[in-house]
C-alpha cells in the first residue's frame, strides 16, 4: 500500500538520490514506488531541494506516462495495444474486458481495486496478445484468459 | 543431471516458473536428482517455456511444456533426453536455430545469465582483454573494419562515431547505451539483457576504453522490470569481480557503469530526448548539430550505441573485425538479430547474416501467419517502419535494399498480420501514436500527427475520400521532410506505405467490411 504524504520520508528519498548525476528521475521514481504517485507537495519539495522552479519540475512529472498524480487501485493491469498485439486480436479482448468491468482506458473500478491501463509493447511480441498485473507477464492471452487473470485480483 | 529452464520474461509470461517448479517438486516426489539452471531465452517463442537436458549428444529440448506435461516427462526419462509427445530433439539441430548466424546472441539462452565462470568459459572478456593489449586507436580501427552500423535504426557506422568521441579533447566524456527499446516487434535488447549481460557490460567497457569515458549509462524503458533486475544484478557481479571500477580488470582504466530507468516516453528511444532524459529533463528533441558525439551528455563528448551494437563488440574484439565483415552484404556487413513477431507461426529472434529475404524471414523461418490464414502485410521496423505487401518479399534483409523501397529495417523488428488486417486502421494507428508519443518540440510532428488522425477518419467515414488521401500524403511529406527527429519524420512511412500498397483498404467500398 502506498504511504500518505510524509515530508521525511520524501525528504529522505531526495538525499538518497541527490548525489547522482541528473537526479530528477530517479528520485520521481522513488517518490511514486514511496507515495504510489507524484504529490503536489513533492514537486514543491524537489524544486526546493534541486534548486529548480516548480514549473520544471511539474513539466517533467507531466511528461513522462509513468508518473501518476493521484494513486493507481490496488492492482495495475497493463494491456499492450500496439502492433504485434494488434495482429493477434489483442484490442478485441482488451475492449472486451474493459466493457465488462465498465471501465475506460486508465480508469479504476468503483471499490479501487483495479486500474486498467494501455501500454506500448512489453517486449513479448512473439508471445502475443500480452499483459502485466502488478509487474507480472503474462503471454498469449485470449478473451477468457484475460478476463480470468482480471478477476485473480477482483 | 542438469536441466535448463528460461527466465526470460517472454518465457515467464507462458508460464516458465510454474513449470520449473513443477519440475524440482516432481524430482523431489520422485528421488530424481536434478540441478534446474535458469537461462535466458533461444528466442524460438512458440516453443516456450522450452526445458532443456544435458546429454551426452547435446542439449535435448521440450518445447511449450505445460504444467500437465511434468509428470510424463519424467515418466518418459526426460532427465536422460528419453522421448516424450513434446520432444524437440537436439535444440541446437531445431530448423530454426540450425540456420541462424549467432554470433552477439551465442550464449543467449545457453548460459545462466548471472554466472560469470559460465560467460568466461564461451569466451567472455576475451574481447576486453584484447581491446587493453591493441590500445585505444587500434581498437576503434578494429571496429571500424569489421562495418558494424547502429542496430538502433539509423545505422551509422560505429567505429566513425566512436573515433569522433576519441578524437575530441575533454576533461569528461560519457558512453551511453539506448535500451528504450520501445518499437512493437522487438525483443532484441530485452532478450539480451535478461539472458547474457555481461555481454553488454563487456562492450560498453570496451567502448568507454576506446574513447576514453569514465563513466556510462544504460537507459532501460520501464516497461522492462526484468531486465533492469538482471542488468543490475550483473553490474554488481562485475563491480565485485573487478571488471568495472577503479582498475577495469587490474589495467589502467577506470569504469562506471549505471542503470536508468526511464519512465513510459517512447520518444526517449531518440538518442537527443534519450539525453535529455537522463539529465533529469522533459525527453525533447535536440536540434542537431551539435551531435551527441561532441556535445552529448551534460555537454560533454558521449558515445549513444544502441544495446544490440555495444553487445556486438565482443564478438568484434574477440574473433577479429575480419570474421565479423565476413558475413552480410554490400554495405551491411555482420548479422542482424531480426525479431520475427505478431501473426506468425514460429515468432522468435533470429540472429542471420543481411542478405536474406524478407520471404524467407515470414514464409521458411516464421512458418507464415499464427492463424493459418494468408499473411497480407508485415510491417517492418517498428510503428515508424513501412508495411510490406507479400509482393515485395523478394527484397533483401540490408539498410539499402530496404531503403530503395521506401522501408528500413529499424531495430530489426518484423511484424506479420494475416488478411484480417484493415490496413486503414493501421495507417491511422500510427498517426495516433506518433500524436500520443510527440514530445511537442516541432510543429509538423506534434500538430501534424493529430491532423493526420483526423483527416484519416474523413477518409475511413468516405468524406472526400480522393481528396483526403491527396491531402494526408501531403501531410507526409511535410512530417518527412519537416521534422525535427524520426518520430515525426518517419511515422509517415507506415502511412504512405499503406496507402501504396493497399489503397483498397481506404476505398468508400472498404467501409462496411472494415467496420466489422
Amino acid at each position: 500500500m502506498p504511504h500518505l504524504w510524509d515530508s521525511l520520508a520524501a525528504g529522505d528519498i531526495i538525499t538518497a538520490h541527490e548525489a547522482l548525476e541528473g537526479p530528477m528521475l530517479p528520485i520521481l521514481h522513488a517518490m511514486q514506488e514511496h507515495f504510489g504517485c507524484i504529490p503536489e507537495e513533492a514537486i514543491r519539495l524537489i524544486a526546493a531541494r534541486l534548486n529548480l522552479t516548480r514549473a520544471e519540475v511539474h513539466g517533467v512529472v507531466s511528461f513522462y506516462h509513468d508518473f501518476r498524480r493521484a494513486p493507481a487501485g490496488r492492482h495495475v493491469l497493463k494491456l499492450c495495444r500496439a502492433e504485434a498485439c494488434q495482429s493477434m486480436g489483442g484490442e478485441a479482448n482488451a475492449a472486451g474486458l474493459l466493457h465488462r468491468l465498465g471501465l475506460g482506458w486508465g480508469e479504476t473500478t468503483p471499490d479501487g481495486r483495479l486500474t486498467v491501463e494501455a501500454v506500448y509493447c512489453l517486449g513479448l511480441c512473439a508471445c502475443a496478445p500480452n499483459a502485466m498485473l502488478d509487474g507480472e507477464v503474462h503471454g498469449r492471452l485470449d478473451a477468457g484468459t484475460l478476463e480470468a487473470l482480471a478477476m485473480e485480483v477482483l | 543431471m542438469r536441466v535448463f529452464i528460461p527466465r526470460d520474461a517472454a518465457a515467464l509470461a507462458v508460464g516458465a516458473d510454474r513449470v520449473a517448479a513443477a519440475i524440482a517438486a516432481q524430482a523431489q516426489a520422485r528421488g530424481v536428482a536434478l540441478e534446474i539452471i535458469r537461462t535466458g531465452s533461444r528466442g524460438m517463442f512458440w516453443l516456450e517455456p522450452l526445458v532443456e537436458v544435458e546429454t551426452p549428444g547435446g542439449r535435448m529440448g521440450y518445447g511449450a511444456v505445460g504444467l500437465r506435461d511434468v509428470p510424463g516427462l519424467f515418466d518418459a526419462d526426460f532427465q536422460n533426453g528419453g522421448w516424450h509427445e513434446k520432444s524437440t530433439g537436439l535444440v541446437e539441430k531445431i530448423p530454426f536455430f540450425a540456420k541462424q548466424d549467432r554470433l552477439t546472441f551465442a550464449r543467449c539462452g545457453v548460459i545462466d545469465p548471472l554466472d560469470l565462470d559460465a560467460y568466461r568459459a564461451l569466451g567472455g572478456y576475451d574481447g576486453l582483454a584484447r581491446a587493453l593489449q591493441l590500445g585505444a586507436a587500434q581498437t576503434v580501427a578494429e571496429v571500424k573494419a569489421s562495418g558494424l552500423r547502429g542496430r538502433g535504426g539509423a545505422g551509422f557506422p560505429t567505429g566513425i562515431k566512436w573515433e569522433t568521441v576519441r578524437t575530441a579533447v575533454a576533461a569528461q566524456k560519457y558512453v551511453v547505451c539506448n535500451a528504450d527499446e520501445g518499437d512493437s516487434g522487438t525483443f532484441a535488447d530485452r532478450m539480451l539483457m535478461e539472458g547474457d549481460p555481461f555481454t553488454l557490460i563487456e562492450g560498453m567497457t570496451i567502448a568507454a576504453i576506446a574513447v576514453g569515458a569514465a563513466h556510462g549509462y544504460i537507459y532501460v524503458r520501464s516497461e522492462y522490470p526484468h531486465a533492469i533486475r538482471t542488468m543490475n544484478a550483473a553490474i554488481a557481479i562485475a563491480r565485485r569481480e573487478g571488471l568495472l571500477g577503479r582498475a577495469v580488470m587490474g589495467s589502467a582504466y577506470e569504469f562506471e557503469l549505471e542503470v536508468r530507468v526511464g519512465a513510459g516516453a517512447y520518444v526517449c528511444g531518440e538518442e537527443t530526448a534519450l539525453l535529455e532524459s537522463l539529465e533529469g529533463k522533459r525527453g525533447q528533441v535536440r536540434a542537431k548539430p551539435p551531435i551527441p558525439a561532441l556535445v552529448g551528455l551534460f555537454g560533454k563528448p558521449t558515445v549513444v550505441n544502441n544495446l544490440v551494437s555495444f553487445a556486438t563488440i565482443p564478438f568484434i574484439l574477440e574473433k577479429g573485425a575480419a570474421v565479423y565483415a565476413d558475413y552480410g552484404m554490400g554495405r551491411s556487413r555482420g548479422t542482424m538479430p531480426v525479431q520475427i513477431a505478431g501473426n506468425v507461426k514460429h515468432g522468435g529472434l533470429f540472429e542471420v547474416a543481411f542478405g536474406i529475404t524478407l520471404g524467407e524471414l515470414v514464409n521458411e523461418i516464421g512458418g507464415g501467419s499464427a492463424t493459418g490464414r494468408p499473411v497480407r502485410a508485415v510491417q517492418a521496423g517498428g510503428p515508424l517502419g513501412a508495411y510490406f505487401p507479400p509482393a515485395l518479399f523478394d527484397t533483401l534483409y540490408d539498410y539499402e535494399a530496404f531503403a530503395a523501397r521506401d522501408g528500413l529495417i529499424g531495430h530489426g523488428g518484423l511484424v506479420v498480420f494475416d488478411e484480417h488486417v484493415d490496413m486503414a486502421k493501421m495507417a491511422r494507428f500510427a498517426m495516433a501514436f506518433c500524436a500520443h508519443e510527440s514530445c511537442g518540440k516541432c510543429t509538423p510532428c506534434r500538430i501534424g500527427s493529430t491532423r493526420g488522425e483526423e483527416v484519416l477518419d474523413k477518409i475511413a467515414a468516405g468524406e472526400d475520400a480522393e481528396e483526403n488521401i491527396a491531402l494526408v500524403k501531403d501531410l507526409c511529406e511535410t512530417m518527412k521532410f519537416g521534422s525535427l527527429c524520426a518520430l515525426g519524420g518517419f511515422t509517415p512511412y507506415p502511412v504512405l506505405s499503406a496507402l501504396h500498397h493497399f489503397p483498397e483498404d481506404f476505398a468508400p467500398a472498404a467501409i462496411p467490411a472494415a467496420a466489422q
